[in-house]
């Protein structure tokens, strides 16, 4: 395939909006014609497929959403075509168009958030039905109760090789951790607020969690850093305590996710203001931080995380239907329908935050697109996001919609700052696949996966970023208008990282006297869940 | 040969630490299965001497049947799919691709049992766990409109009542156990408590558990008529706040009784404030082997857990108008197929007199009342034991069939994938 005359976006390989000319064979970019189908891009705009970092799309908690909620499927439904399947849903959308719509927006690539390792079949059973897509998955680690025990009796040769082990058992891509200690101590109704609070089941700290995991990270190379979803999430002030456990964790990788929730200042409900300066400051001195936005959209949403005691926190606060999920020695989960609204000062305060932040994090590489889909709201909202992030102007358009508390407690009326197309193209698809170590994604260098997503080069950001004119995934062009044009099941990426098999037997009693799963049964097999696969290496 | 750590796809406990013994192309043993599992597993090895198909009961080739169904299906204007509870994952997904396919309805035994709770969920949400959280911590469980000691044999052995766990190392002494049910079932000598409801009362009884909970006050009068005791009822109350980790399982004594969906709401509900005060949870007590699966596949692929119609081209939901007992005693449905499930022994008259009306296919792993009037049959092998593929726990947790003895039947997955591919060659 050869794509023509366009003006090409590929900071990996710092190409500017220069206008060259891209080849594609056998599914890989490579540096000379070899022939193929041609695209006339002339007047468009080329980029890297778009990267999803950080979305809740697949596994148990997203279908409990789903089922919970048949309000949000009437919103949005999609007839089969003689190509596709059909499906409805909003905010929580069903598999087949979770697939379409994001190749509709020209993403390739996508990570889904959280899984529960006892649910990591679920994960994949529904990755197979999500098609054109390549995907991986974070698996929760951070309340899981070997993790824990390994942590407490100081034991981390064991804690490497368990964190090794499960990754493996699950077919999952990285470590998650979420309410470190605290959704251990939710399964008897309690929550953490401290760095130094214990867990219940052994007596650790969340400051012990996130550090020794981050070790973990480091020592078994996995290709993506620890992904943190901090302590005291939502709460008034919280950017203290996301601070101090970017600080505990000194220099090593971390990835701060959905920085917007965890990122506010002030005391309680009535004085919340965005933390974005602080976090920021300590983001842009420290190079081995990335965050995401988990930008907030006006609109309907569903929560929907691990942390459990967040979740009933909301739903009391909300008074919308709750759902509560703890899962055996490993974590929690809740969904909590919600709509942020314009007119309510505390969410107009978190939608300011997470602008602010992105407009303050200076270095794009490290401040990604996201909008913890569906938490903060649905990805299709990224075009408009998109363009608050490049128009200066239709942010004071906008905010001046928006309760005043957007304009009296955050700084975001005084950010000029505008992001360029070279930026955009970071933040969406560069910047996730480094963080992420996809050496193959989100650059057109030669030997990266031809996945390419064309825009018609016009005014208003949203409506570029809406209606890409062509996507093509692996050299094969999917997408054409709007139009999906072919579907097929996309490759799940893995890690498989090195463990001492020994592992097995330092967990297979307690396991098998506390689990209500033989321990047999627990690992994923790779060819029934994993058809198409691959494995991203690990560089120890 | 042995297999160890097989998975029980019977009842929704699926217990996965079963052992079976083949000898001789035959399963002769199975070690840890209760009464329900061994059954299940030595009468699905017996040989059967049907045809994988027949059609108008006599034996056609998989081939002719299949194009009859097929040409059945795609002439209706009405089809419907049903059943689908004892079937893997696969075979769910399938069945859901030639509804969408026929532009047809397709329906779960779900909306025959939990259907109820679904609802509630859908209105209130729910307050769950997995089982293994009541193992490590429950220290009060109460049945309600269930009875385990006969549908779900291991359930208190193995989840929830006798077991030892990391936080309950005395296990049945650790714990105390409530039964709430119409009559003195087997499972009532299990109980510390058993608490004999007045059909039809279960709403009242929960409301006013709700309201004790909540420290509201409540009349001796509210309780009368309703088979329990004031005393007992605050009795109850005062457990359920006063326990550590509290479970509430839901049976479909509650599901399917005057009330119905109502009455999951007020069970839901009470479970959520219950969180006000301690840590409490509820499970349903699903029934088939893969009825949770079912409701979860229907989920990620249509958005809707059960009755979903696709005659617009895409899903749409609503128990009433696209639930398997309404549309055929209402005499909707002018084609029927049914997968792994048996309605004509089990569903209401008016359904039965469709059934016999409209040209019906059927697939099951062996002869039922429906498999004999059915216009087309195909005998299919049997998941979990002929076939693997994946069954989900009454609390969402996906588990590996195993495949331990050989079928000459082809497996639902295959009929349905065949189905779904003729169909497609009719339409085109």
């Amino acid at each position: 395939m050869k794509i023509l005359n366009g003006e090409v976006y590929d900071p990996a390989n710092g190409i500017d909006g220069e206008i060259r000319d891209v080849y594609i064979q056998d599914g890989r970019i490579v540096d000379h014609d070899a022939g193929g189908q041609t695209i006339d891009a002339t007047g468009m705009v080329v980029m890297p497929g778009g990267v999803e970092f950080h979305a809740h799309v697949a596994g148990s908690k997203v279908n409990a959403g789903r089922k919970m909620c048949p309000e949000d499927h009437r919103d949005q439904v999609f007839a089969k075509t003689a190509i596709t399947r059909s499906g409805v849903g909003h905010t929580i959308p069903s598999t087949f168009i979770t697939g379409y719509h994001f190749a509709q927006l020209g993403y390739t690539t996508l990570m889904e958030a959280a899984g529960p390792p006892l649910g990591a079949r679920h994960v994949h059973e529904e990755f197979n039905d999500i098609p054109l897509l390549d995907k991986g998955f974070f698996v929760l680690m951070g309340n899981n109760y070997f993790v824990l025990k390994f942590i407490a009796e100081n034991d981390y040769s064991k804690l490497r090789d368990y964190v090794a082990w499960l990754l493996k058992a699950t077919g999952a891509y990285a470590i998650k951790i979420v309410n470190p200690a605290g959704v251990d101590t939710w399964k008897w109704g309690r929550n953490v607020s401290s760095l130094e609070d214990k867990a219940d089941t052994f007596p650790v700290t969340p400051r012990q969690i996130v550090v020794n995991l981050a070790r973990v990270q480091q020592d078994l190379g996995l290709p993506h850093s620890i992904h943190v979803h901090c302590n005291n999430l939502g709460v008034p002030g919280n950017v203290g305590i996301t601070i101090e456990t970017l600080e505990a964790i000194g220099d090593m990788p971390i990835h701060l996710t959905h920085a917007q929730f965890n990122g506010y200042g002030g005391t309680d409900w009535t004085d919340i203001r965005s933390g974005a300066p602080e976090l920021a400051e300590y983001v842009n001195a420290h190079e081995n931080v990335t965050v995401d936005m988990g930008q907030v959209v006006f609109g309907p949403v569903t929560t929907m995380t691990a942390d459990g005691p967040w979740q009933r926190r909301l739903h009391l606060l909300s008074g919308h239907k709750w759902y509560n999920a703890d899962v055996e020695m490993e974590t929690g989960a809740g969904v909590v329908p919600y709509k942020f609204s314009k007119r309510n000062a505390v969410n107009a305060v978190q939608w300011a935050t997470g602008l602010e932040l992105a407009l303050l994090v200076e270095d794009p590489w490290r401040m990604f697109l996201t909008t913890d889909h569906p938490n903060g709201g649905p990805f299709h909202a990224y075009p408009d996001i998109i363009k608050m992030l490049m128009s200066r102007d239709y942010r004071a358009e906008v905010i001046e919609g928006v309760h005043r508390r957007a304009r009296t407690h955050s700084g975001l009326k005084d950010l000029g700052r505008e992001y360029s197309l070279y930026e955009i193209a970071i933040i969406t698809r560069a910047g996730p696949a480094k963080a992420l170590g996809l050496k193959n994604k989100g650059h057109l260098g030669a030997g990266a996966d031809g996945d390419v997503s064309i825009y018609p080069k016009v005014s208003d950001p949203k409506e570029m970023f809406s209606h890409p004119r062509y996507v093509i995934k692996a050299g094969e062009l999917i997408a054409q208008d709007g139009r999906i044009l072919v579907d097929k099941p996309g490759t799940t990426l893995y890690v498989s990282p090195e463990y001492d098999q020994q592992i097995e037997s330092a967990i297979r009693e307690e396991f098998e006297d506390f689990y209500t799963v033989t321990f047999k049964n627990y690992p994923v097999n790779y060819d029934h869940y994993l058809p198409h696969r691959k494995e991203v290496p690990c560089e120890p | 040969m042995q297999f160890d750590s097989v998975v029980c796809a019977f009842c929704g406990c699926v217990c996965d630490d079963i052992i079976v013994t083949v000898e001789d192309g035959q399963i002769t043993q199975t070690k840890n299965a209760c009464v329900l599992g061994k059954a299940w597993f030595l009468g699905h090895a017996q040989h059967q001497d049907i045809s994988a198909a027949r059609i108008a009961g006599q034996p056609a080739s998989l081939e002719d049947a299949i194009d009859e169904a097929a040409r059945i299906l795609v002439g209706a204007h009405y089809p419907f799919i049903y059943g689908l509870s004892s079937t893997s994952c696969e075979a769910q997904r399938q069945a859901i691709a030639l509804a969408e396919a026929i532009n047809g309805t397709i329906d779960c035994c779900t909306s025959v049992c939990h259907g109820p709770s679904g609802m509630a969920m859908q209105g209130v949400g729910e307050p769950s766990c997995t089982l293994g959280e009541v193992k490590n911590r429950a220290d009060l469980v109460v049945y309600w409109g269930s009875n385990p000691a006969e549908s779900h044999p291991r359930h208190m052995s193995r989840y929830a009542v006798t077991v030892k766990g990391k936080f309950t190392p005395n296990g049945r002494k650790g714990r105390t156990v409530v039964l709430v049910d119409v009559r003195p079932t087997p499972s009532a000598r299990a109980a510390d408590i058993f608490l004999q409801i007045a059909p039809g009362k279960d709403f009242e009884v929960l409301w006013a558990l709700r309201a004790l909970v909540k420290g509201q006050r409540v009349e001796a009068s509210a309780l009368e008529g309703t088979g329990i005791a004031f005393e007992q009822i605050t009795d109850l109350a005062e457990r359920m706040k006063k326990c550590r980790f509290g479970v509430l399982f839901v049976g479909q004594g509650l599901t399917q009784s005057r009330g119905k969906h109502m009455n999951l709401t007020a069970a839901f509900l009470l479970a959520n404030d219950l969180n006000s005060v301690t840590k409490f949870a509820l499970i349903p007590m699903r029934g088939h082997g893969n009825v949770t699966g079912v409701d979860g596949v229907m989920a990620w692929q249509t958005g809707y857990p059960f009755g979903v119609n696709f005659s617009r081209g895409y899903p749409r939901f609503n128990p009433g108008e696209f639930t398997m007992v309404d549309v055929l005693s209402r005499g909707d449905a002018d084609a029927v197929m049914t997968v792994a499930s048996d309605p004509y022994a089990n569903l209401p008259r008016m359904v039965r007199k469709r059934l016999e009306d409209v040209p019906l296919i059927s697939l099951d792993s062996h002869e039922s009342e429906t498999t004999r009037i059915a216009r087309v049959a195909f005998t299919t092998s049997t998941v979990g034991v002929n076939v693997g593929g994946t069954v989900y726990r009454m609390d969402n947790i996906p588990l590996p069939l195993t495949k331990v003895l050989a079928s000459p039947y082809p497996s639902d997955e295959e009929v349905l994938g065949r189905l779904l591919a003729r169909v497609k060659e009719l339409e085109s």
